[in-house]
């Protein structure tokens, strides 16, 4: 992997936002005109070099002092590129948790060494859980304020294990950290000779979460027709889209959903270059060797049967302010089919405090998790979360507001 | 089959994905060109998203009458080797209208008004969607923008409100009136886009490139020497090996000393700067919220 796209979450006084200004910091990725400012500011707060403010954008946030949206982060190392949603951690905001991680490989949760593993390390690893995070890794930070006690360390390890099975993660790192002093976190820490495991860059370098959609079989939505009718490419008729899994080769044998159709694949194009082969990421043309009914909406698959049924079973994040009530409509948007979609049945509401599905009563509230059947007015082909991300993730938009009022994962 | 591209290749994958859905979704789409770098990676990226078929986007240029002649020239004859169509609005024309007014003083210059000109352009040609180079590395603001950028009616951009994206599905949903700003090449970095300019061979305005130019040092950087800029009484043009890092308005762009004339020799200057490329726009520094108000205000 070249880049690693990576989410972070944390209570309000987790120091997360301290911790990322280190990691900006400490891997010299913060330039001097931005480091000037954030000098300033925290003189005229009369603090220290605040770190923190490195990533504190927007002027609420300044004014309230805690990051309320989903914020990105570049840096680089020779190693390997960083994509960073920074998300905020306190309870209501769940829907911007739920944001970062939808397009992560992996996330930093952060524990506050003195307080532990709490309720919102339970939510914030259940929500990577649900979303599909491959990797996570528990930053144990606020180490110098136990006097860099292993036992602290260790403590928070054992009390996660229970978590980490509930939430369903398969790989799981512990890194004893100080955002505030430095410690392990780009350097290693001369505090604690306990620990000689890597520090919290070095394991983000090297981490390889698993991408199953690469492997998976081949997967293409249709986003466009491209049709350019001039004299040169006069019955050019290409299919462009994104590989949202496996890979294609000309010669390829493919079947065109929703009507069942065969076809062999004749030419894959990335700009005017002409390819042999396209895999799960790259966004392509694709031309078939005989006429089908391809538009918008359309997959392109090969392999096993993609999922083609209108009802929907589905894990469903509710973002929006206003809450869901039995009877509304809504509109389906995924990347193999869009169009007008009901809730039919809430089954069980998940029950944030204890981590266990309870019966619903067909209503939905802001930042409410549920398994639910979705009812399309027109089947979409898709595939479970589980297996293929892509395929498998779908919104639900008010048709009268426009808004994303829901996030869902087909079971 | 194994594959593994670079991070080059996954940006190029991930913004062409975006400049096809914002086709998709919209019925006039458009590229907001400003002649920067920027806005000429994603016009390339929208011909290479299309190809063989032309590039399905007007270019949209916001003319604040205080412009290098070298972005004009570059800008009529890049849309027409596109094909593109190009619609100028006027910010002279604005201010005939008094829709919007000149600012004053030494430290006026017409950024702030460019929005007004903007907004009545959008409306003028009811356009649903523009195309922009912003990305989420140049300040802190931009770093809460979504792919998919919702405006109102008056063309606000409300950033406590913004639509959550999921996943690659963008909602472009929109009542009448109202219009998107979608950025393709938001998870880009400065770097990343210079060595995608050398990768691709695109041709750029030869204002990125170091070469003697008349400026004077205000507010730490050089400013060319124009028709457009007042001079204070101290301050005495000199003639220096200059490029620029962003072009704007004339009147606002600071310049750096460089002896880079190849692409070769910005990306290896580019490595070793240690300041952000906004840091010499004079319209950034007004205060600690500036970026954040102007977006607010429908700037791009």
């Amino acid at each position: 992997m070249n880049v690693l796209r990576f989410t972070t979450a944390g209570s309000v006084d987790d120091g997360k936002s301290t911790l990322i200004g280190r990691l900006l910091y400490d891997s010299k990725s913060v330039f001097i005109d931005q480091l000037d400012a954030v000098a300033a500011s925290s003189k005229r707060r009369g603090t220290e070099l605040d770190l923190s403010l490195l990533t504190d954008g927007l002027k609420d946030e300044r004014e309230q002092g805690i990051t309320i949206d989903v914020a990105y982060r570049y840096f680089a190392t020779p190693r390997r590129n960083f994509i960073l949603a920074d998300t905020p951690g306190h309870v209501q905001y769940t829907r911007n948790m739920v944001t970062g991680a939808s397009t992560a490989d992996a996330a930093l949760i952060l524990v506050d060494a003195r307080h532990g593993v709490v309720e919102q390390t339970r939510r914030h690893s259940f929500i990577a859980g649900l979303l599909g995070l491959k990797a996570v890794i528990v930053c144990v930070n606020k180490m110098d304020l136990v006097d860099y006690a292993e036992a602290a360390f260790t403590k928070v390890c054992a009390d996660y294990e229970p978590v980490r099975l509930a939430a369903g993660l398969p790989e799981v790192h512990f890194v004893p950290l100080s955002a505030l002093v430095g410690d392990n976190v780009v350097d290693p820490s001369a505090h604690m000779p306990w620990y000689s495991g890597p520090t919290l860059l070095a394991l983000l370098e090297t981490l390889e979460p698993a991408v199953p959609e690469a492997l998976s079989d081949f997967r293409f939505p249709v986003q466009t027709v491209i049709r350019p009718r001039t004299t040169e490419h006069h019955d050019f008729r290409g299919y462009a889209g994104r590989l949202a899994g496996g890979c294609v080769a000309v010669g390829d044998r493919v079947t065109v959903w929703p009507e069942e159709l065969e076809a062999i694949v004749d030419g894959i194009y990335l700009g005017d270059q002409a390819l042999p082969e396209a895999h799960y990421g790259q966004s392509v043309v694709l031309t078939l060797d005989r006429d089908v009914n391809v538009a918008r909406g359309s997959v392109l698959t090969a392999g096993s049967v993609p999922q083609r049924g209108a009802e929907l079973k589905a894990k469903l994040c509710w973002l929006d302010a206003k809450g869901h009530s039995p009877g509304l409509r809504y509109e389906f948007r995924a990347h193999g089919g869009h169009g007008q979609a009901m809730i039919a049945e809430v089954e069980r509401v998940l029950n944030l405090e204890t981590l266990a599905y309870e019966p619903g009563n067909g209503h939905l509230e802001t930042n409410q998790i549920a398994e639910v059947v979705v009812r399309c007015a027109t089947a979409p082909t898709t595939e479970t979360y589980t297996s293929q991300r892509v395929m498998g993730g779908f919104i639900l938009v008010d048709p009268v507001r426009g808004t994303t009022v829901a996030a869902g994962m087909i079971q | 089959m194994k594959y593994n591209p670079s991070f080059l290749d996954e940006l190029e994958a991930e913004a062409i994905y975006v400049i096809r859905e914002a086709y998709a979704q919209f019925e006039r789409p458009t590229i907001l060109f400003s002649g920067g770098k920027d806005s000429i990676v994603v016009s390339h990226l929208a011909r290479k998203a299309f190809a063989p078929a032309g590039i399905p986007f007007a270019l949209v240029h916001v003319d604040t009458g205080h412009n290098f002649p070298e972005t004009i020239e570059f800008r009529d004859r890049y849309a027409a080797s596109l094909g593109a169509e190009l619609i100028v609005g006027s910010v002279q024309e604005s201010i005939d209208r008094g829709t919007a007014q000149e600012e004053h003083g030494p430290l006026g210059n017409r950024n702030r008004i460019q929005s007004v000109t903007l907004l009545e352009t959008i409306e003028r040609e009811r356009l649903d969607c523009l195309l922009g180079g912003g990305r989420r590395d140049e300040e802190k603001a931009r770093a809460k923008e979504r792919f998919f950028s919702h405006r109102d009616a008056f063309g606000q951009w409300d950033p406590k409100n913004q639509r959550p994206e999921l996943w690659n599905l963008f909602n472009g949903a929109k009542q009448p009136g109202e219009h998107f700003r979608v950025f393709p090449i938001s998870n880009w970095t400065e770097m990343n886009v210079w060595h995608y300019i050398r990768r691709e061979g695109i041709e750029l305005p030869s204002l990125y490139f170091a070469a003697p130019r008349q400026v004077i040092w205000r507010s730490n950087s050089w400013l060319p020497v124009s028709e457009f800029i007042t001079l204070r009484p101290t301050e005495v043009p000199t003639e220096k090996m200059i490029r620029f890092r962003t072009l704007g308005d004339i009147t606002i762009t600071g310049g750096i000393e460089s002896d880079a004339v190849t692409l070769d020799q910005i990306i290896a200057e580019v490595e070793t700067l240690r300041q952000t490329e906004r840091g010499n726009r004079e319209d950034d520094k007004r205060s600690e919220s500036s970026m954040e108000e102007r977006k607010k205000q429908g700037y791009f």
